[in-house]
């Protein structure tokens, strides 16, 4: 049995139903993600795990207690669930130690001083404890933010949104930095984002969710290469669609080749081997730059990214990709490279999703 | 996420006494309005209008018309020198000229009589000198404006300096780069985005205009509160002096709802107090000295000479009010203000709370009424409380006659309770507007945070809220106090018979000429009036320093348009 089990979660507001039969379960020490567009009902699932929204249906249990469900609400101050809020929302009236301990109810003062300047050290603040949090910049504001709700020994950590009110690159090095400080406290945690590089960087299991719904539940991995809906794909990772036909036997037939599928069906429609029209997702890493290659493609645009230029080529027969390039391929705009494909999973969804599900400026 | 995530429903109870507070505010002034359909109405109407009507309705206008042009000149021309320009004093002169608010514009008065009467110090050296023409009287529409403006710029002054430290750093830079010197930009964009604020203290200087008692009493001028209060006490026409007591309603009305037009849809106040101190133009040689005589001069006007004045009056004539005497009328001024300073908090507390819970429009509503109590004039609250509360007297004492047999007379009217029922009406929106300020700095996530964290609701309340409310509570109870201290029409009309405030004994003792005695009793108001100018002043100066460091400060309501 999972640690942490949501089963047929529905919230609603005045009739308005928010979060929709949601189900997952998390493993001890693990940390899952729910990811998806603001307004898709994420943070609404946290806050009915920390007990601030009560269930309209479902049932929530941790640890194989039941938190919430049918004529069960445990208060939040009741149920061991620490939560880091985007606002941080530290008390303004108290200084960063004192914050640290508010959660450290009856303990005597010499064990409670020990625990948080422990906690302190542990996020690189040790000195700051005598400051208050106005004084203290939006990075180390989400460390104390974190350390307070790791104080009390929470028995799961959800962080809503942790990084959203900071700059991109401090976004990027605390996502590392959180994920270990959670992994040394061997917390089970559930983050909430709608950034598909935080939620890969930190989460071992993520789940899409779209309009109270959970569409998608998985290992990034799995989310990134083998999307169940042309949303989910387009959601995590660029890419363009193209369209194909299944051609039989795991075989899919677009403009540039006849791509054959390693993973079971291409479509997720039976019946297909008849050779029923299909869109085909292709990743940037999926179309490999090769100058001996017969296949040809014209650079449209091009974005220098370091390492790497992301080119979008168009095809003779008009198709659009993305293609990843080592930075050293510094090629014009309107200058024709030679191309070639490497997919290792191929996938199809039988329903054509629009021209472009995922434009070439879709996405950072 | 879903703005539906974040509502909650308050609990029924807070939110039914919320809206009998809202209730008990509203009523005076419906009962002012309903006044107008009594069914002697049209002709009372008829009376005054062939009568004192149009001498009200034309020295009002002068009125409002001088105060609003010269605080409007006096306060923006002030603000604009201390935030874009450095001279010597202005560090001062930035948190000193919020110091005629201190005087109540009857006490001002008071002052400058003494000082400019024929028998006063100024023509006494003025004949010295051989000048054998008499001064301006003093006492006229003329100097009545004048005082006006003396104490009440700095509703202008305050609103326009915060607006132009918003937009100095940023705006004034833009239109410089394009090629703006610093006179057109002034003109161009830094007035333009100052209007509204400086219209808004204009108008709060008026609301103070329309609602003072004691200032054209003294000087003779017949304006609606002079009528109203003339109305009631000396023609017992209690239907004449409610229409007046309409009119002048409508009057406040037309002038909030012309400041909610100048406002618009447009924001010019920007939330995020995120400000930085643009770097002012430094002033040399005559122009430095310019701006400090120009600074300057409102100081002395509206502080320095007035309350020099009071001093050596008071020193002349020390002893004149027994200090028993003095004593007991502190004492009344005191509990008076600090019963209602009480109250009123803990009305807002709970008004801010239902509001908090719910964030309806209703509580938003709620908001708004409280809001028109304040810019109620004292004497139209007066006859607005008194109208109802007679009759429910009346009521009260038929019933007990009938009951028991005994006489009781009036209960209510006449007692404490109803002048502190006037002055809550009065000045809820005060305190409302401190105790929304602290509480909006606890945010519904700090709530979670600390539920989360394994405190309950009572926890919550004692270790998050309480600490957090306190300065905010102390400053709205401080600003009820003092202007309860200060209050002179509907104390007027309202005490209870042989019961005398400072107030109310400066007024009687300044009108029987005996302003010797009576410059103690002013002074003393004039230091209470100085206790929340102490916490505007540190707020100024904290907003000097960079962002975050006044966190601590809740706003001042007194200052902001309810």
């Amino acid at each position: 049995m999972s640690f942490l089990e949501l089963d047929g979660v529905s919230v609603a507001f005045g009739g308005h139903t928010v979060v929709a039969g949601l189900s997952f379960s998390l493993e001890a020490g693990r940390i899952g993600c729910l990811l998806g567009p603001s307004g898709c009902g994420k943070t609404t699932a946290l806050r009915a795990i920390a007990g601030f929204e009560r269930l309209a249906a479902g049932e929530v249990r941790l640890g194989g207690d039941r938190l919430g469900g049918p004529g069960v609400h445990l208060p939040p101050e009741q149920r061991r669930i620490g939560m880091v809020f985007q606002e941080h929302a530290l008390f303004p009236h108290l200084t960063v130690a004192e914050n640290v301990a508010f959660g450290l109810r009856g303990q005597e003062p010499p064990r409670r001083a020990r625990r948080v300047s422990e906690l302190l050290a542990t996020i690189g603040l040790e000195r700051q404890g005598g400051r208050y949090p106005h004084e203290l910049s939006g990075g180390q504001q989400q460390r104390v933010a974190l350390a307070r709700a790791l104080a009390p020994g929470p028995r799961l950590v959800l962080l809503d949104e942790p990084f959203a009110s900071l700059d991109a690159d401090l976004r990027e090095r605390l996502s590392l930095e959180v994920r270990e400080l959670l992994a040394a406290a061997g917390a089970t945690a559930v983050l909430v984002t709608h950034d598909q590089h935080e939620a890969f960087a930190m989460a071992d299991q993520v789940g899409v969710m779209r309009e109270g719904r959970l569409v998608q539940w998985g290992r990034p991995y799995d989310l990134y290469h083998r999307p169940g809906s042309p949303f989910v794909a387009d959601f995590v990772g660029q890419g363009v669609f193209v369209p194909g036909r299944v051609v039989g036997d795991g075989q899919v037939e677009i403009e540039l080749g006849r791509l054959r599928a390693q993973a079971p069906a291409p479509c997720p429609r039976s019946g297909c081997e008849g050779g029923c029209r299909v869109s085909v997702l292709l990743r940037p890493d999926d179309v490999v730059h090769d100058e001996g290659a017969p296949l040809r493609a014209r650079v449209v645009a091009k974005a220098f990214r370091g390492a790497e230029f992301l080119y979008t080529l168009e095809t003779a027969g008009g198709s659009r990709l993305l293609s990843l390039v080592p930075s050293h391929h510094d090629h014009a705009v309107g200058e024709s490279i030679g191309i070639r494909l490497d997919v290792d999973h191929v996938v199809a969804f039988h329903q054509p999703p629009g021209e472009t599900a995922a434009g070439p400026d879709s996405r950072p | 996420m879903p703005a539906g995530a974040e509502r909650r429903r308050g609990p029924a109870a807070l939110r039914g006494a919320a809206t009998a507070v809202g209730a008990l505010v509203a009523a005076p002034v419906l009962t002012v309005c309903a006044a107008v359909l009594a069914p002697e109405g049209g002709e009372t109407w008829r009376h005054l209008a062939s009568t004192v009507l149009p001498d009200y309705v034309a020295s009002t206008a002068w009125l409002c018309l001088a105060v609003g042009m010269g605080t409007t000149v006096v306060g923006t021309g002030t603000a604009w020198l201390v935030t874009m320009h450095e001279f010597p004093g202005r560090r001062a002169f930035e948190w000193a000229l919020v110091m005629p608010l201190a005087f109540p514009a009857y006490v001002l008065a008071y002052a400058y009589t003494d000082l400019l009467q024929f028998s006063g110090p100024v023509q006494g050296w003025l004949r010295a000198a051989g000048w054998e023409r008499p001064l301006p009287d003093v006492r006229s529409l003329g100097g009545a404006a004048a005082m006006f403006v003396a104490v009440l710029y700095p509703y202008v002054y305050l609103l326009a300096r915060s607006a132009f430290l918003e937009h100095a750093s940023g705006t004034t830079e833009v239109a410089r780069s394009l090629g703006l010197g610093p006179w057109p930009a002034f003109l161009r964009v830094s007035l333009p985005l100052a209007r509204p604020a400086v219209a808004a203290g204009a108008g709060l200087a008026l609301m103070e205009t329309l609602a003072d008692y004691g200032t054209v009493a003294y000087f003779g001028v017949q304006t609606f509160t002079t009528g109203i209060y003339r109305a009631w006490f000396s023609l017992g026409d209690r239907v004449a002096s409610a229409q007046l007591a309409t009119a002048l309603l409508g009057a406040v009305l037309l002038l909030l709802a012309l400041e909610r037009l100048g406002r618009g849809r447009a924001r010019f106040h920007d939330a995020t107090g995120r400000r930085r101190p643009g770097s002012p133009g430094r002033l040399r040689g005559w122009r430095a000295a310019g701006a400090a005589a120009a600074c300057g001069l409102p100081l002395a006007v509206g502080f320095a000479v007035p309350a020099a004045v009071l001093l050596r009056l008071a020193l002349a004539h020390a002893g004149t009010l027994p200090p028993g005497r003095f004593l007991r009328l502190a004492g009344n001024s005191f509990s008076l203000a600090a019963v209602t300073a009480l109250l009123a908090v803990a009305l807002s507390l709970l008004l801010a709370y239902a509001a908090r819970a719910s964030r309806s429009r209703w509580a938003a509503a709620l908001n708004r009424v409280a809001g028109l109590g304040y810019a109620t004039p004292g004497s139209v609250i007066a006859v607005g409380v008194l109208v109802p509360v007679t009759r429910l007297d009346a009521w009260l004492a038929g019933a007990i006659e009938g009951a028991t047999g005994a006489r009781p007379g009036l209960v209510l009217t006449g007692g404490i309770a109803a002048l502190v029922y006037a002055y809550l009406v009065r000045f809820l929106a005060v305190s409302l507007h401190a105790v929304e300020a602290a509480l909006a700095r606890i945010t519904p996530r700090m709530d979670d945070a600390a539920r989360s964290l394994g405190a309950g609701p009572g926890e919550t309340l004692r270790r998050v809220h309480a600490p957090l409310l306190r300065r905010g509570l102390l400053t709205a109870a401080l600003l009820v106090f003092v202007d309860v201290m200060k209050e002179l029409p509907a104390t007027l009309v309202m005490r209870p018979f042989d019961f005398d405030t400072l107030a109310t004994t400066v007024f009687a003792l300044a009108s029987d000429e005996r302003l010797g005695e009576a410059a103690g009793a002013a002074l003393a108001i004039v230091a209470a009036g100085l206790v929340p100018l102490v916490i505007v002043s540190r707020q100024i100066a904290r907003e000097r320093r960079p962002a975050g460091a006044a966190q601590g400060a809740p706003a001042l309501g007194a200052v902001e348009v309810p």
